[in-house]
């Protein structure tokens, strides 16, 4: 499989008055096209800031990020990024949010506004989309926000836990639904969760990353016996307890 | 999430008694309102009648309707009211324009914002009025003075308030903008100006009522026209009823601004 992203010895350090911090040390990992990743690790341990370099909104102290074999240098064509909450705009309507990307990137044109139009009505979203925000479900935004990162048609997803401001139910439906469009479009996603399960019944691989400074624990490839791989399924694969054992005890987390 | 499903509902006996009983609290409520108001007025007439106060320098409400026919038949009253409702517009648009100009260049460059915060602070401390006499001197006796008046009293809390504002705006809604790669005239064009209108809206709310005080205060020290002058013209020579009149003239207009400021609140608050 192609390489997409390529993350070589990568660190970062934050200054403020009261010192330096190591936030990410001497970190790499290669990410190869259309693999979903889990990444997981203890508070604090640097998983969003790995994103935040990977998106190109931050830039390491040293160490090279590169994408589809360019330098990652300022924010990327090719990468789309989901926050925590679906940060839906009230003032604009669901069509209006979901084309903000293109307007800022200013290819707001016919064939993209084309796209958008299928994505919603392919994702449910098409009889909603002169709707405002407040007036749809909480899944149904999270579903908005992601048709929103999509509308850019990037390469590589960056979901920063999208998932965490739901409900576990809804959690749980929409985590399948969004695997399912991520899957369906041939994105590489990369996921950023505190929920273990989560991690292990979208991903390929899961990365755990130790406490700051992040650097990588160890990596797990899933393979589950299961008919069809989607999350929920998953999670009824016998192996699913093993894995979930294993990362939890390198979690390490004591409280 | 969607009305619709709720309205089938059929509608029971306590929910009917429920209403009801809301409906006359509100009834209640504006009834005592009318009622006191009619009160002030009937109880200050019978006072001056029965000379239990000095219509001279108290006035009373019938002398007041006199004035205000008299003044209203040589167009005066139309003149000075214009002049203060003119004045106070003028003014207190352009300090909110001004003021939210002045606020987006703090948002722009932290720098201009740090340097001058100790300035503002003082400038916000100040009673502005105090400046009225150092306006008058620079800029001369005329209608400019009055709405630079307005315009000063108001400007400083436009800029502190939409300042806030502005920086208070969510982190990650911003940060969203920049992982498509805005720029900041971008970030400010989407996101800062547009979660930002209601607070501005009531910024304007404040705005009104602190433009009519520089206005007064200007026509205080040196109109020929406006309620402000009206209502010094009557104490200097002894009017209490111009006075009085002019007081609840001003207090109609006062009433009026801050009603169509609530208004388009209401207008723009739909539209979202």
């Amino acid at each position: 499989m192609k390489k997409i992203v390529e993350i070589s010895n990568i660190n970062l350090n934050y200054h403020t008055l009261q010192g330096e911090t190591q936030a990410i040390k001497d970190l790499s990992l290669d990410i190869y096209n259309g693999e979903f990743i889990s990444i997981v690790g203890p508070s604090g341990c640097g998983k969003s800031t790995l994103l935040s370099l990977i998106s190109g909104i931050l830039k390491p102290s040293s160490g090279t990020i590169t994408i589809n074999g360019n330098q990652v240098d300022g924010p990327s064509e090719n990468v789309g990024y989901m926050l925590q909450k679906d940060h839906l705009f009230e003032w604009r309507t669901i069509m209006k949010n979901v084309v903000i990307g293109l307007e800022v990137k200013n290819k707001l044109n016919k064939s993209t506004l084309e796209f958008v139009e299928r994505l919603l009505n392919e994702y449910g979203l098409g009889d909603f989309k002169d709707f405002h925000p407040h007036q749809l479900s909480g899944g149904m935004r999270q579903r908005a926000a992601l048709i929103r990162t999509l509308a850019t048609n990037p390469d590589i997803l960056l979901l920063d836990e999208p998932f965490s401001a739901l409900d576990y139910q809804t959690r749980l439906a929409i985590s399948e639904e969004i695997w399912l469009i991520i899957k369906k479009e041939k994105k590489t996603a990369i996921l950023v969760t505190h929920d273990i399960s989560e991690a292990i019944a979208m991903a390929d691989r899961v990365v755990v990353l130790t406490k700051r400074p992040g650097e990588i624990k160890s990596i797990h490839e899933i393979i589950l016996t299961c008919n069809y791989k989607t999350p929920i399924k998953c999670r009824e694969a016998p192996e699913f307890r093993v894995y979930f054992n294993e990362i939890w005890k390198e979690l390490d987390i004591h409280v | 999430m969607f009305n619709k499903d709720q309205q089938t509902i059929p509608v029971s006996k306590d929910h009917v008694e429920f209403l009801k009983k809301i409906k006359l609290t509100k009834i209640a409520i504006k009834t005592s309102q009318l009622s006191l108001f009619i009160f002030i007025f009937l109880f200050w007439e019978i006072a001056a009648i029965n000379k239990w106060i000095d219509p001279f320098i108290m006035s009373q409400p019938t002398r007041i309707i006199k004035t205000i026919i008299n003044l209203s038949k040589d167009g005066t009253l139309y003149l000075h009211t214009g002049v203060t409702i003119y004045e106070t517009i003028v003014g207190f648009l352009s300090g909110t324009i001004l003021g939210t100009l002045i606020a987006i260049i703090l948002w722009w460059s932290d720098f201009t914002a740090k340097v001058l915060d100790p300035y503002l602070v003082v400038l916000n401390a100040l009673p502005k009025t105090a400046l009225g006499p150092i306006i008058l001197v620079w800029i001369g006796g005329t209608t400019q003075s009055i709405i630079v008046m307005a315009l000063l009293v108001s400007i400083v809390v436009t800029i502190l308030n939409v300042y806030t504002g502005f920086i208070a705006c969510d982190e990650d809604k911003i940060k969203l903008l920049k992982t498509f790669g805005a720029t900041k005239f971008q970030i400010l064009k989407k996101v800062i100006l547009p979660a930002n209108i209601s607070n501005i809206i009531s910024v304007l709310k404040i705005n009104v009522g602190l433009s009519l005080v520089g206005v007064i205060v200007g026509e205080f020290l040196v109109s020929k026209s406006g309620l402000g002058y009206l209502i010094i013209y009557g104490g200097q020579v002894f009017k209490m009823d111009l006075v009085m009149t002019s007081v609840i003239i001003l207090s109609a207009v006062a009433a009026l601004l801050y009603l169509a400021v609530h208004w388009l609140e209401r207008k723009i608050g739909n539209i979202k």
